[in-house]
């Protein structure tokens, strides 16, 4: 083999060896927590709250509390998110608004979230006192992915053809009519791309609920909206630095990572799913 | 009175002029073919006639542009108004990506019509105009990016004719398209100009030729010759237009 030749091959080689790291890495930690958690899973673990200074029992509480923050900080990051996206590359023109705003989107994405967690506190708990709650911690997380939501939905309203505007305004149709029966229609499959990283962000988080709405220990499901949650992350962490009995906690620790990623793995694959559903609805 | 007509329209894309002075008026029922080299205006000009020029930036408009001799940028015009009359067949095939009949009861939906029944009468009445019906009265919910190019182009003329326009503006129809689809919509433009005015820029001079009553051959923005299409291509009055028709340059 000649040096070009074999030069080609390392570059090659490293290349794929890189890659085929990523997914090591991924497979690396589902076996881990695969091997560590599973065995913790019962029925009793997915329905019971914690017991005996949470090393038996369940974590239905912290399952329920987290299923709660995704849907809140949805229904508040959602429509912020897409309307704001809409506006940006539906009515903003190009200029020097339109890179400011889209600089502090930039920015918001990348305030580390404990500091969300503290501005959360200071404003959602107490001066708006709803104290900590599943409201706070909603509207916590909201703030979080907000960024997410906003850029998910400008790129894929980005990503329809101008053509598709053109013949909609020519038949007559108003701008808004345009968006609604045509644009955003078209942009929906990618736009679900942002709620799906959104549910990953939301359900793993754990700095920004710290002072807004996670409950230690809390085995009783919330009655309203100012109720404190227990949350998986936040579960974990306490399992694994704060319990009673550390060691003899350690496999509910893992069984609770277990049904964390479980969680984030089947809302990804289910809304890939509605993606690919609408993607192909018309689609040749 | 003509059915389209502009008088001493100057049209200016930021500061630089795109049409100088056009003044030409166009006759119900007849087939009027804009040529012309690139970047002449003859497309600039197509789309001041539904105002798409409108959804450009630092455009501006001196003169006036009258459909039936109302004036079209008269400060109260309803713009969605005019689009419904005056309908547009852009270049490259552009139907949505959403079923055949869909894409036809577009129009008639954004008119607010809800009585299906009407719906239905009116698709299948302008793809009969457009003459699709045939090929596709039995696939009507399949996507329309399922048909072949010049079925797509067929039915963006559909769409177009559905909501009962009085002008069709046609910008370059069958340049994306083969021979035989080609051939189709020439036909098809000659049998609907029965009921319409038709105003089609086209680069190829042959089609001109073929499917128009009158040609206007528009050079650097300007108007250059105006005239009977036989004329224009037997016997034109300007030293250019000879060049041009002939393929002397373009």
């Amino acid at each position: 083999m000649n040096k070009k030749a074999l030069t080609q091959q390392i570059i090659f080689w490293t290349f794929r060896i890189m890659s085929i790291m990523v997914v090591i890495v991924l497979f690396a930690i589902l076996y881990f927590i695969t091997i560590r958690g599973a065995q913790a899973i019962s029925w009793d673990f997915l329905t019971k709250s914690p017991e005996e200074g949470m090393v038996k029992g369940g974590i239905f509480p912290a399952i329920i509390g987290t299923l709660y923050l995704i849907v809140g900080s949805l229904i508040f990051a959602f429509p912020i998110g897409v309307f704001s996206g809409i506006y940006l590359n539906e009515y903003l023109k190009d200029g020097k608004l339109k890179s400011f705003i889209q600089l502090m989107t930039n920015n918001l994405a990348g305030v580390p979230s404990i500091v969300f967690g503290l501005f959360g506190m200071a404003l959602f708990v107490n001066r708006l006192h709803f104290g900590d709650s599943i409201l706070a911690g909603s509207l916590t997380l909201g703030l979080l992915v907000l960024p997410i939501i906003i850029r998910t939905t400008e790129e894929s309203l980005k990503s329809v053809d101008d053509s598709y505007r053109l013949a909609s305004y020519a038949m007559g149709a108003t701008k808004l009519y345009t968006i609604k029966k045509v644009v955003l229609p078209l942009a929906f499959p990618n736009v679900i791309t942002g709620i799906i990283l959104s549910i990953g962000r939301v359900s793993g988080e754990t700095a920004a609920i710290l002072f807004t709405v996670a409950a230690y220990f809390l085995p009783k499901l919330p009655h309203s909206i100012f109720d404190q949650v227990m949350a998986l992350p936040y579960h974990l962490y306490v399992l694994t630095t704060s319990g009673t009995n550390i060691e003899a906690s350690r496999p509910v620790a893992y069984g609770t990572a277990f049904v964390l990623v479980f969680i984030v793995l089947v809302t990804n694959v289910i809304a890939n799913l509605i993606r690919n559903y609408f993607n192909k609805k018309y689609k040749a | 009175m003509s059915q389209l007509e502009t008088k001493n329209l100057n049209f200016y894309y930021g500061s630089s002029i795109a049409l100088k002075n056009i003044s030409m008026a166009m006759q119900k029922n007849s087939v009027t073919a804009f040529i012309g080299p690139s970047g002449c205006g003859k497309s600039t000009l197509l789309r001041l006639f539904n105002r798409m020029n409108d959804l450009i930036d630092g455009i501006k408009i001196e003169g006036e542009v009258l459909i039936e001799g109302n004036n079209i940028y008269a400060p109260k015009v309803n713009v969605e108004g005019l689009r419904k009359q005056v309908g547009m067949v852009f270049q490259k095939p552009n139907p949505f990506p959403k079923s055949i009949w869909e894409n036809v009861a577009f129009g008639l939906k954004v008119n607010g019509i809800k009585s299906t029944s009407e719906i239905n009468d009116r698709v299948e009445l302008a793809l009969k105009q457009s003459a699709l019906w045939d090929e596709v009265k039995s696939i009507l919910q399949r996507s329309a990016l399922q048909l072949s190019g010049g079925q797509q182009q067929r039915l963006c003329i559909a769409r177009a004719l559905a909501n009962e326009p009085s002008i069709l503006l046609m910008d370059e129809p069958a340049s994306a398209l083969d021979p035989i689809s080609t051939a189709k919509i020439e036909e098809l433009i000659y049998e609907l100009k029965e009921k319409f005015t038709i105003i089609i820029v086209t680069h190829s001079m042959q089609q001109a030729a073929r499917v128009s009553d009158r040609t206007a051959f528009f050079y650097m923005g300007e108007l250059v010759e105006y005239d009977e299409t036989k004329t224009i291509f037997t016997n034109p009055s300007k030293e250019r237009t000879t060049n041009y028709v002939t393929g002397r340059f373009g």
